[in-house]
């Protein structure tokens, strides 16, 4: 929202400086995002009058000029090329080490010789229009009114010399889209009086706007007030520069007299408005209607739109003539013949304009309010401060009466409450005269009976409800800084803390931490194409699709956080980084059917990913195996596949019997797509369903009585034999054995084709009495026999 | 008799005097005494032959054995001794190592910046009595909208990008969304934090379409706008300094009502104005206001018997500022080197 700082002048006496004013508003709850001089560029710039001209000795299109810039001197030399001067002019001059527009630096030179203290310009020059000041796009030097006083800042001149505050609006405060919005802030905020609108018009009493045309209202809900008012004997004409200045300032260009009303007015009080010219409104006819389906419009801009009942229009006798609220039909606008019109200020339902210009991806200056939504107050007050400005300009008769068609509640809000409720929300005491002022001086009615209070919003002021906005009204007023800090002086003690799941969400972080792995947090969206280049397209069909995704990479909600991890790990590989421990553990989600018509499973998982020298299939697993083993879970690994791992190395994870997850190395020919020559390993584990069967509290057994004994056996075995088909064989071999552990591998010739060496450690636990060496040594006899039995493995 | 006395004591004095008995081996020292005081040795088989030494001279032949045995056996306990000392200080010499080589150990993995801060922060407010619920990330549009007080098409809806899967079902955008589930289903007193992920369609080196919030939210009786700002006063001492202040301004949130922004005195120039704070001596982290009364209508809870307070904090916002962190990407790409930074 911008804001020029003359304007707002014209409606509060302003004693503070524009800066003071910005820290003002944004105590208040008003935030001035960016506050600019809007001359800044211009630096000694100033009025002169051409004395003397004569012709350049050694260049016939220079001349030399005589400069009388007053104070800045009577007698400056400056040569100069255009075309447009002559003896009397008085011109802007940029003298000697001064800057222009667009950050063009002006220093003494010599033009062919000649010396030349400065430079003549032109309204490009200064970055100004015709709007700013007459003249202003000629080509050549802008010639400005001969009583223009000498050396005085061309600034002030064209009207430069000014603020502009871009003034961010929060979304509960439309009545403050308007440059008098703000001025009645400002007047609270400075607390000084606020200058009325200028509203009054003679209406011509020979003529009536029904006369002339029929307004019908068929959407009421859509259209909760209409107001259209005839205008004849219309002088279409460029309207006067304080005007076209003023429009200037916040960024619109001066068209003609009458759109600039209705702009000027757009600006000033935040109520959109339209003209209809009456000649090309067919049958007479005015009718807010929903659009019929499939009924077309184009717009000012050109664009065609077909339509549906979800829009609203004003439509003449036949077709649309308006999409409502957006923007005006193509052949219903006002030019240079027009000799009457229609003037529209309505009140649109705000959600409805939001709607239509979404779905038709069609936005103006006008549906940007009715979004934010205009009060039904101010189109009343709006159409009149239009029809002042028609009287003003002279550019038109104004019928003696008009339609307003209102299905609107016009009863202010009135809120009951008391100091003392408002004073409990703050928790501070604000004193009740102070409240009063403070409501007063936004204009809200307070009627005070002992510590009750009645208060009436003023009509524009349709987003207070209840005492908490009354609260905020007097609390941003009397400040912020008045809030004190308490403790939670009157609330319940509460035990607070993580829950069991929570925490066992850090435990496992802190148990991955010691196994170095390095936690990372990626995207919860991912691409159709990682599915697809993890050969997972089955799985990516049944993932949550999002439906204005920022871009096809971010488009599907994972089901696996595998695409994540190879990602991150492929990176870190690319960037040159030798080695990576990384794990994730966040949700996969899982939808219980496409399209989504229940909330989806959000299912926490855990993946690791890993890569670097030293690192293997093993060296993978023993993170999850730390894991397991930290949380007293038993997990088993069988052969299995996935798509994306390599087949032989790749192993399914369960956990008492349940599959909860997989690992393995990067299948080659993916890698090889990917350019990563190193082996990378990945392993994803259902983590809600392993925290389920995480152990609580630790039991206590009674330490064994007797010392362990321990046997290495090295066995020679088929190199078909899993090793934990091994463990398992001698496991079942003796009662008393309670741990396996595999400690070497080895192939030789000597121990033959097709066959392995692997050696254990054996831990026998002795139970009621003592392992006497001889009774181990019988125990390995027997763990010896079945092994043989069952795997044919021989003693090495 | 005395003869061989004195020539076995000049052989032993021949024997301890010359240089090589210095660097026997302990063994070769035990053997050397054994040829002398062993069962079998030379002074052993003096005493022996006492048998033979004549009755009146035994008692002073046997005196000079003696003597010579306590001689002998001091002799070699103090040549052995030295012969220890010796290779004790031999073998310290020979182990003395580089004790600037590299330690061995098992590297440590890092804990991701913003979970460093959720774990702050949980820590700060679950001591003040916070429960810690984690909502649904894909959300009904009546939790992160409605029930907050956003019906469809309202402006506030502008605020935030909002990612949609059907009509029904969105990514939430802000787990103010959490505040309504747990309102839901526990009465007051309410106290509570929701952390966790959310979603806005933005993308820049300060926006991410994915970021982390924390929600917090007080519900009991004769809860304050003092209350609120207390207990933000001491969540930014405790994040930051002991010196970090907050200011409080209007702000405007359809959930909350009245609603504030909340700043901190910058924690690197402490409110002088630089970079960081763009001159401000104050830097934006946190939206708060109290908890709208339609809010805990929506919620069943009696908006004139109870009040509360509602905060919402961006834990990568925090992250950024406490760590110096400038760009949020980052956080998401998952750089070993970017990750090693932030031990627990």
């Amino acid at each position: 929202m911008k804001v020029p700082f003359s304007w707002l002048k014209e409606y509060v006496e302003i004693d503070v400086t524009a800066q003071q004013l910005a820290e003002k508003l944004f105590s208040c709850g008003f935030e001035v995002e960016e506050l600019t001089y809007v001359g800044a560029e211009i630096d000694r710039c100033v009025v002169g009058r051409i004395e003397k001209i004569e012709k350049h000795p050694d260049a016939d299109k220079l001349k030399v000029c005589v400069l009388n810039c007053g104070q800045y001197g009577e007698n400056i030399q400056i040569v100069t090329g255009a075309p447009n001067v002559a003896e009397g002019d008085v011109v802007p001059v940029a003298l000697e080490n001064s800057s222009l527009h667009g950050g063009v630096k002006i220093k003494k030179g010599k033009l062919r010789g000649v010396d030349s203290f400065g430079m003549l310009c032109s309204g490009q020059e200064l970055g100004i229009t015709d709007d700013w000041y007459p003249g202003a796009e000629v080509d050549g030097i802008l010639q400005l009114d001969k009583d223009t006083p000498l050396g005085k800042d061309i600034k002030e001149v064209v009207g430069l010399d000014d603020y502009l505050f871009d003034i961010s609006v929060t979304a509960n405060r439309p009545d403050c889209q308007s440059v008098y919005g703000i001025a009645r802030e400002v007047a609270a905020v400075l607390k000084k009086p606020l200058a009325a609108l200028e509203l009054q018009y003679t209406a011509d009493p020979a003529f009536g706007t029904g006369e002339r045309v029929s307004v019908t209202v068929e959407a009421p809900d859509l259209c909760p007030r209409y107001i259209a008012h005839y205008v004849r004997e219309l002088k279409v004409a460029p309207s006067p520069l304080w005007m076209r200045r003023r429009l200037a300032l916040c960024g619109l260009r001066g068209i003609n007299n009458v759109v600039d009303i209705t702009n000027y007015v757009l600006l000033e009080l935040g109520q959109p408005m339209h003209a209809f010219d009456l000649k090309k409104v067919a049958q007479n006819k005015i009718c807010v209607r929903r659009a019929a389906e499939g009924e077309k419009i184009v717009t000012l801009d050109e664009k065609e739109f077909t339509l549906t009942p979800e829009n609203l229009v004003i439509a003449d006798g036949g077709k649309p003539v308006a999409l409502a609220g957006v923007m005006g039909g193509l052949n219903s606008g006002i030019g240079e013949e027009t000799d009457e019109l229609l003037f529209e200020s309505a009140k649109f339902e705000r959600a409805n304009i939001r709607r239509t210009s979404r779905r038709l991806g069609q936005k103006s200056d006008s549906s940007a309010r009715f979004e934010k939504g205009v009060d039904a107050y101010t189109t009343g007050v709006a159409i009149n401060r239009a029809l002042n400005l028609i009287e003003a300009l002279g550019c038109g008769r104004i019928a003696r009466d008009r339609f307003d068609i209102c299905a609107a509640k016009m009863q202010p809000v009135v809120v009951k409450t008391s100091v003392s409720q408002i004073n409990a929300l703050l928790g501070i005491e604000v004193p009740k005269a102070e409240m009063r002022a403070i409501l007063e001086r936004l204009n809200f009615n307070v009627a005070v009976r002992g510590d009750a209070l009645t208060v009436t919003a003023p009509a524009y002021r349709e987003d207070v409800e209840g005492y908490p906005d009354l609260a905020e009204e007097v609390i941003r007023m009397y400040g912020y800084d008045h809030i004190e800090g308490t403790f939670l002086k009157n609330a319940s003690v509460t035990q607070g803390g993580l829950t069991d799941a929570q925490a066992k969400e850090e435990r496992t972080k802190a148990v991955l931490g010691g196994q170095g792995c390095s936690e990372i947090i990626t995207y919860s969206f991912i691409s159709p194409k990682d599915y697809a280049r993890l050969r997972l397209e089955e799985e990516g069909k049944r993932a949550i699709r999002i439906r204005n995704p920022i871009s096809e990479e971010m488009s599907v909600m994972r089901t696996t956080l595998a695409p994540s991890m190879l990602e991150t790990l492929v990176r870190n590989i690319r960037r040159g980084n030798p080695a990576a421990r990384l794990y994730e553990l966040a949700n996969v989600y899982l939808a219980k059917q496409l399209p989504l018509s229940e909330m989806p499973e959000e299912r926490r998982t855990l993946c690791i990913g890993l890569y670097g020298a030293g690192e293997d299939f093993c060296t993978a697993k023993g993170a999850f195996e730390a894991f397991a083993s930290a949380f007293g879970l038993c997990f088993a690994y069988a052969p299995a596949e996935r798509p994306f791992l390599h087949p032989g190395k790749c192993a399914e994870v369960s956990c008492g019997g349940a599959a909860v997850g997989y690992i393995g190395e990067l299948a080659p020919d993916l890698a090889r797509d990917l350019s990563v020559e190193v082996p990378v390993y990945i392993g994803e584990l259902d983590f809600a369903a392993l925290a389920e069967k995480m152990g609580g509290q630790p039991q206590y057994v009674p330490l064994p009585k007797f010392p362990e004994v321990h046997r290495d056996l090295a066995l020679v075995l088929a190199e078909e034999v899993p090793c934990a088909a091994a463990e398992a064989a001698i496991a079942e071999g003796c009662k008393y054995v309670t741990s396996v552990r595999l400690f070497d591998v080895y192939r030789s010739e000597q121990i033959g084709e097709g066959k392995k060496s692997m050696a254990f450690s054996v831990t026998f636990t002795p139970r009621e009495k003592a392992i006497a060496p001889e009774d181990a040594d019988g125990y390995v006899k027997r763990i010896l026999k079945s092994l043989h039995e069952k795997l044919g493995a021989e003693l090495r | 008799m005395k003869e061989q006395i004195q020539a076995l004591r000049a052989e032993l004095e021949a024997l301890f005097a010359q240089e090589e008995a210095a660097r026997w081996t302990e063994r070769q020292a035990y053997e050397h005494k054994m040829v002398y005081l062993g069962k079998t040795g030379s002074i052993s088989a003096l005493s022996k032959g006492m048998r033979d030494v004549p009755a009146e001279e035994r008692p002073e032949t046997g005196k000079l054995v003696g003597e010579l045995r306590a001689w002998a056996e001091e002799k070699f306990t103090a040549l052995e001794e030295e012969i220890r000392a010796r290779a004790l200080a031999e073998k310290i010499a020979g182990e003395k190592i580089d004790v600037t080589l590299p330690g061995k150990f098992a590297e440590t993995g890092s804990v991701h910046p913003v979970t460093l801060v959720r774990r702050e922060l949980i820590e700060i407010f679950s001591g003040m009595g916070f429960d810690v619920y984690e909502g649904p990330e894909i959300e009904k549009d009546y939790y992160n909208f409605q029930a907050l007080n956003i019906p469809a098409d309202h402006p506030a809806r502008d605020m935030q990008d909002t990612f949609f899967v059907t009509e029904e079902f969105l990514l939430r955008s802000q787990t103010s969304s959490g505040q309504i589930r747990v309102m839901e289903n526990k009465k007051p007193p309410i106290k509570v934090l929701s952390p966790g992920r959310v979603y806005r369609s933005d993308s820049d080196a300060t926006h991410s379409p994915m970021f982390h919030q924390m929600e917090g939210l007080v519900v009991d009786k004769g809860i304050t706008l003092n209350d609120l700002k207390g207990l933000l006063d001491e969540f930014a001492r405790r994040m930051f300094t002991a010196r970090t202040k907050t200011r409080l301004r209007p702000s405007y949130f359809p959930f909350t009502e009245p609603s504030v922004e909340v700043d901190l005195s910058c924690s690197a120039c402490g409110g002088a104005g630089c970079r960081l704070c763009k001159g401000t001596g104050w830097i934006e982290v946190l939206g708060a206001g109290m908890v709208n009364r339609r809010v805990l209508e929506n919620c069943g809870i009696d908006p004139d018997v109870y009040t509360g307070f509602a905060f919402g904090i961006g834990l990568e916002r925090i992250a950024m500022i406490k760590y110096g962190i400038g760009d949020i990407r980052l956080l998401f790409e998952g750089d070993v080197r970017f990750l090693k930074q932030f031990r627990n």
